[in-house]
């Protein structure tokens, strides 16, 4: 039972992070129905960036950290104008062909900048884990548990209370309405693909320093999908209780699986996952909340 | 106000809808866009709004001037900041934000907080239900709330000219009443110039001053309201009376069918 609370805890902590990834995928969706396949591809190419910065002489993480904040919003600015506005009005699969394209020119791009070695991506974090009664909790679990929290925080605290917030949930809503009301468009698209970007640094610094920066960070941000499928596309309370879900399912997986098998279950039960809530509900357990008035 | 000048809009490159439509809305006053399905009543609408692109509409010849300055070919949001918005047809709330988010997001292109408030308690003084209701999710609130909530989010950007499209579309006729009476009192106590597109005629003609029919894309008639409510061909086609009260037979339909007059 010990060993049950402990794998859930870090389980969960480790979901967070999968949830403020999954929230920059459901923000581009909801807002513009665009589904990005890239959103793991941006998580990489920032832990990579991010190493690099770490690995130059001098460079305080917290600089690190703004830079590449910074950096990544200006990325997903460039990419939704650069890429996406041209196609909009287009045709669903041309727009998801682009963000696979988008996908493979982001490795590509990442290995030419920097190579294709593993490198590491270390961050002022104790190694040793906290004893709290049964549970083991590791530091660098707990910190990335904090830093997803406090950007979820600020995320429902701008889409609630600033009007630009508003203003972006209104789009998801209706956007031809929104038009009419003299919301500008175009804006809350680069809007919600900055948002994107900044999630994935939050990502791509947290894994990267857990496993290692290497064009396979890519998959790891890929789980965005099952963590989407479980809580819905277009939720975002179901983007943070997908990952939930889906860290601890991972985590237990690991616990009582790997020892049988050898190994590896965690790369692909959340996938499992994923099938066998498609066969149930297509979509998600919160996603798709249609209004209807009897 | 805002006059249109021959006015063509084509779809997806092809299909002209609109054949050179030219109006003109007075300062101050209710005009009504009158006519049957696909007339092109909303599309003319879409073209003052500047929201034809979604739809891959575009205005491929005219010119649209509103208090002097053309508008054609601008950005929605820039139409909106000089005094023009839109209701559109079916209502189109923000389900799920509140009514009250639904109103602040109305306001989008203004940023003066204060006068934003007292805005929100003016769009509270004409639909007073709206203010009970303003915390609820927009989706669930009725088809007439909805058609309120629609128009004040309209007002909150503070427009000198609303465009309403069907205002009255799927509502019980004491509310359609409601509603015309609230578009009346916007006109008279805030200034608030109105085009209005509906098919239920009679209530429009009612509340206008001034009426333009539309048929397959043109602009086929158009008059002072009290004259169009008074000619033969309006009763006939818009307003389903032939003499005033007498319901018709078949016994007549067989021998003689009326001829629209702007036809021949």
């Amino acid at each position: 039972m010990e060993f049950f609370f402990d794998l859930v805890t870090n389980g969960l902590l480790v979901g967070l992070t999968y949830a403020l990834v999954a929230l920059g995928f459901v923000l581009i969706y909801k807002a513009t129905s665009v589904i990005n396949f890239a959103q793991g591809d941006l998580v990489m190419f920032a832990g990579y960036a991010a190493a690099v910065m770490l690995g130059m002489r001098g460079m305080p993480v917290w600089l690190m950290a703004l830079v590449l904040a910074v950096g990544m919003v200006v990325l997903g600015f460039v990419i939704e104008r650069g890429i996406l506005r041209p196609l909009v009005g287009q045709p669903v699969i041309a727009v998801i062909m682009v963000t696979i394209g988008l996908s493979f020119v982001l490795q590509g791009l990442v290995a030419i900048l920097w190579g294709a070695s593993t490198r590491d991506l270390p961050l002022p974090v104790r190694m040793e884990p906290y004893i709290l009664g049964p549970v083991f909790l590791s530091p660098i679990n707990l910190v990335a548990a904090v830093i997803a929290i406090v950007f979820l925080i600020a995320f429902g605290l701008f889409f609630t209370r600033s009007r630009l917030g508003v203003a972006m949930r209104a789009v998801a809503d209706d956007q031809q309405a929104a038009m009419v009301i003299g919301i500008k468009v175009p804006r809350v698209f680069a809007l919600s693909w900055a948002i994107a970007g900044l999630a994935a640094a939050a990502g791509g610094v947290i894994w990267g320093n857990m496993l290692g920066v290497d064009t396979f960070l890519a998959l790891v941000g890929l789980k965005v999908f099952p963590v989407v499928i479980l809580g819905g596309l277009d939720s975002i309370a179901g983007a943070i209780i997908g990952g939930l879900i889906l860290g601890a399912v991972e985590s237990l997986a690991a616990g009582y699986l790997d020892p049988y098998v050898g190994g590896g279950t965690k790369d692909f039960i959340p996938y499992v996952l994923m099938i066998l809530v498609l066969f149930v509900r297509p979509y998600g357990f919160f996603g798709h909340e249609t209004i209807e008035r009897v | 106000m805002l006059k249109l000048n021959n006015i063509e809009v084509v779809y997806d490159r092809t299909i002209l809808v609109l054949h050179g439509v030219s109006l003109e809305v007075p300062k101050g006053q209710i005009v009504a866009l009158l006519g049957a399905n696909g007339a092109g009543k909303s599309t003319t609408l879409k073209a003052i709004s500047g929201v034809l692109k979604p739809e891959r509409g575009e205005i491929i010849a005219g010119s649209i001037d509103f208090n002097g300055v053309r508008i054609d070919h601008r950005e929605p949001a820039e139409i909106v900041k000089l005094g023009i918005s839109q209701v559109m047809e079916g209502r189109r709330v923000f389900e799920h934000l509140t009514a009250e988010e639904n109103l602040i997001a109305g306001a989008h292109t203004r940023h003066d907080r204060r006068q934003i408030r007292q805005d929100l308690e003016l769009v509270y003084g004409y639909f007073p239900r709206l203010a009970e209701r303003r915390h609820v999710k927009a989706g669930y609130l009725s088809g007439g709330e909805q058609q309120m909530l629609a128009i004040g989010r309209g007002l909150m950007s503070r427009p000198k000219l609303m465009l309403l499209d069907e205002p009255s579309l799927g509502l019980a006729p004491l509310l359609v009443e409601e509603i015309f009476e609230i578009v009346l009192r916007l006109n008279q106590e805030e200034d608030v110039t109105v085009l209005l597109v509906e098919q239920n005629a009679a209530m429009a003609l009612s509340i206008a001053h001034h009426g333009y029919i539309m048929e397959n894309g043109r602009i086929v008639l158009d008059g002072p309201a009290e004259v169009l409510r008074n000619n033969e061909d309006i009763k006939e086609f818009y307003l389903g009376l032939s003499e005033v009260g007498v319901r018709k037979s078949y016994r007549d339909v067989k021998h003689y069918r009326r001829r629209k007059r702007w036809l021949s």
